[in-house]
């Protein structure tokens, strides 16, 4: 029996242990005061560039990040604040990056689509649509023939189904039988454009997953121990040279695409009927049910919104990058020449 | 010394390494089993076992993307494009995210990869088989990129590449694949960033890459004994990093610069070349610089239309005659 059916069958689904529940609920709280702050330092006009949000999304991130081993690695797309803290990447760090200043994760170089913390495992936030998944392969590759039993995980949007490196990468994953989970995080919307108004199949991700041989996993987004139950029985598979998975997440984003989008053409009444599935609502309401008390929960989100005020404290203190910067680490030895 | 053709010296650098590190694995398309189409990796599945050279399906951005992931997580992955035509298929792969990652990250990831790929004309494929597409490379921040014209050279460098802690392409030229030449016994390692000065003249300076290495030096013989043009020929071998002290050097010497291109003419490597030259040793100059290069076409595949588009040891005789008159 798998762990989903072990805990449907359990009720309460208490196949999860309460640490582990205040750590997936802690993690989504973070990452929702967090995403919210970088949207107020937007309006502010501290935050250039543009910044694709993952508020409503959280769930997804928060169980992969608990359920995964320091040694693993993530690989996610320039929607990738939140799969990047929940690695454990420091907020002050990521922040600073939106913010353009030295005390960023990659000092100003990368900005928001960017996000990587090798340290934490994080290795990278991807800008162009795919182009991750084969080089999360790639890593899988090499913990397979070191036989280090990590796994990577691949996060990415259901647009990305439409695009070569999708399929180039699942098939290139299975054939090797590679150690890495791909987490298709299905928002309804591609961009502006719904999903399903321009893909053949009805699931995305789960429905292309018989061309590579794998098993079709369609799982509620929104709901962390869903998909915690999900994440550890995949990865547990792959670690053990069970291949790789595809896992298709059912969310919804709460903001439109961009910092640009307003997400007009979303349907009346679309968002007000997803505000009712919010992942951190849904949460909150369980552990409650489960006999958390009330006031565990509120200090965990005080505790949150506080370390989101002092790490953007720490940020905007940062200073601006120094110009030396323009022309260091293009190689290896920190330079930028191409010539002698 | 040992006399190897181009391809078998391709093979012992990657052998070599392979020998040496056990974190260089090698991966592409019909590279195992097969050998590779141009035959350049014959023997190293035997050599090294399937668990190290693996054969790939037909998906560019897996083999480079696959390539990138293995650099940054511990391996030191070769991977190679059959043709240098399909970096198209892979340019994201290659411009975007492995050029990009170590600045964008400032430095965190590190990516120790090389990619082969046989490149150039002379063998009538058409227009999407026989590109010289090494300037495609040197116009991207964060790639280094080499184009051996010798056996000698192509295993050194791969092996130069190998051991670089940055990523970087090599472009072999298909049509040098059968030549022969002498190379070192033993460990070869060559340096990236050196050009080579081939042969010592007064009047010309001319500056080639890969199959118009071997077509200057013809070039060159001939303009001495019939003609009593004397011309100093450098192989440039490393466009990134390139070696611009030899060349501004050899260009003061003679006062000439001739530069020799299989890529099309508009933004070919003898432009950027061309550029430096005039900007750093233009009082050195008696004369225009000249750029013989492929015209702006794609590439005709018929014997006689091919032979005439890229740059022949006949045309680079006259143009350099004409010019030095």
């Amino acid at each position: 029996m798998d762990a989903k059916a072990k805990g449907k069958k359990a009720g309460a689904a208490d196949d999860i242990g309460r640490e582990t529940r205040l750590e997936l609920y802690r993690l989504q709280v973070e990452l929702r005061h967090c995403e919210k702050r970088a949207h107020d330092l937007f309006l502010q006009n501290l935050v250039k560039g543009t910044s694709h949000l993952s508020l409503g999304q959280e769930a997804i991130a928060a169980a992969f990040g608990v359920a995964m081993r320091p040694d693993d690695w993530t690989f996610c797309t320039y929607r990738g604040h939140a799969h990047t803290l929940a690695r454990g990447a420091s907020m002050s760090g990521v922040l600073g990056e939106l913010m353009g200043r030295e005390c960023g994760l990659l000092g100003g170089k990368g900005g928001s689509m960017h996000l990587t913390d090798v340290s934490k495992g994080a290795m990278g936030s991807y800008a162009i649509i795919g182009a991750h998944l084969p080089v999360a392969a790639g890593a899988a590759w090499s913990a397979q023939y070191r036989g280090t039993e990590q796994v990577a995980v691949c996060f990415f949007g259901d647009g990305t189904t439409n695009i070569g490196a999708f399929h180039e990468a699942l098939n290139f994953a299975a054939v090797w039988k590679l150690p890495v989970v791909y987490v298709c995080e299905n928002n309804l919307y591609m961009e502006y454009t719904p999903i399903a108004s321009v893909t053949a199949v009805e699931k995305p991700a789960a429905d292309r997953a018989a061309a590579y041989g794998l098993e079709s996993v369609v799982v509620d987004g929104n709901d962390a121990d869903e998909v915690y139950r999900t994440a550890v029985k995949y990865m547990e598979r792959a670690r053990k040279g069970g291949g790789p998975a595809l896992i298709e997440a059912v969310t919804y984003r709460h903001s439109g695409h961009s910092r640009a989008d307003p997400a007009k053409y979303r349907p009346e009444g679309e968002l007000e009927k997803w505000l009712e599935r919010d992942p951190l609502k849904i949460y909150r309401a369980r552990l409650l049910k489960l006999g958390v008390a009330e006031a565990t929960l509120k200090d965990i989100e005080d505790e949150s919104m506080r370390k989101v005020d002092e790490a953007t404290a720490i940020a905007k203190a940062s200073p601006p990058p120094a110009l030396e910067a323009i022309e260091k680490n293009v190689w290896a030895d920190g330079g930028a020449a191409w010539r002698n | 010394m040992a006399e190897l053709t181009y391809r078998e010296a391709v093979a012992a650098g990657i052998a070599q390494e392979m020998e040496r590190d056990e974190l260089v694995v090698f991966l592409g398309e019909d590279v195992a089993a097969a050998g590779g189409v141009f035959k350049s990796t014959v023997g190293l599945l035997e050599r090294f076992g399937p668990k190290r050279v693996r054969d790939c399906p037909i998906s560019e951005q897996a083999i480079i993307g696959a390539a990138m992931g293995a650099a940054m997580t511990g391996l030191k992955p070769i991977a190679e494009i059959m043709f240098s035509d399909f970096l198209a298929v892979c340019w994201d792969m290659v411009a975007n995210e492995i050029a990009k990652t170590r600045y964008m990250t400032n430095g965190q990831i590190q990516l120790p990869l090389v990619i082969r790929t046989a490149n150039g004309a002379g063998s009538r494929f058409g227009a999407q088989h026989s590109q010289a597409v090494e300037n495609w490379a040197m116009a991207v921040p964060g790639l280094k990129v080499v184009a051996p014209s010798t056996p000698a050279d192509v295993k050194g460098l791969v092996a130069a590449a190998v051991r670089d802690p940055d990523p970087v392409i090599v472009f072999e030229q298909k049509s040098l694949y059968a030549v022969k030449g002498e190379v070192p016994d033993g460990e070869h390692v060559d340096v990236l960033g050196k050009a080579k000065v081939l042969r010592e003249g007064k009047d010309c300076t001319v500056v080639a890459l890969a199959l118009m290495v071997p077509r200057a030096l013809e070039a060159a013989a001939i303009l001495e004994k019939e003609h009593g043009i004397s011309c100093t020929v450098v192989d440039v071998r490393s466009l990134v990093p390139l070696d611009t002290q030899t060349i501004l050097a050899e260009v003061a010497k003679t006062g000439r610069l001739v530069t020799v291109e299989e890529n099309p003419r508009l933004c070919g490597w003898g432009a950027e070349i061309a550029s430096i030259v005039a900007d750093e040793c233009f009082w050195s100059l008696d004369g225009p610089i000249v750029r013989i290069t492929t015209p702006h076409v794609p590439l005709p595949s018929a014997d006689q239309l091919e032979d005439a588009t890229i740059p022949s040891v006949a045309r680079i005789v006259r143009e350099i005659r004409e010019k030095m008159d």
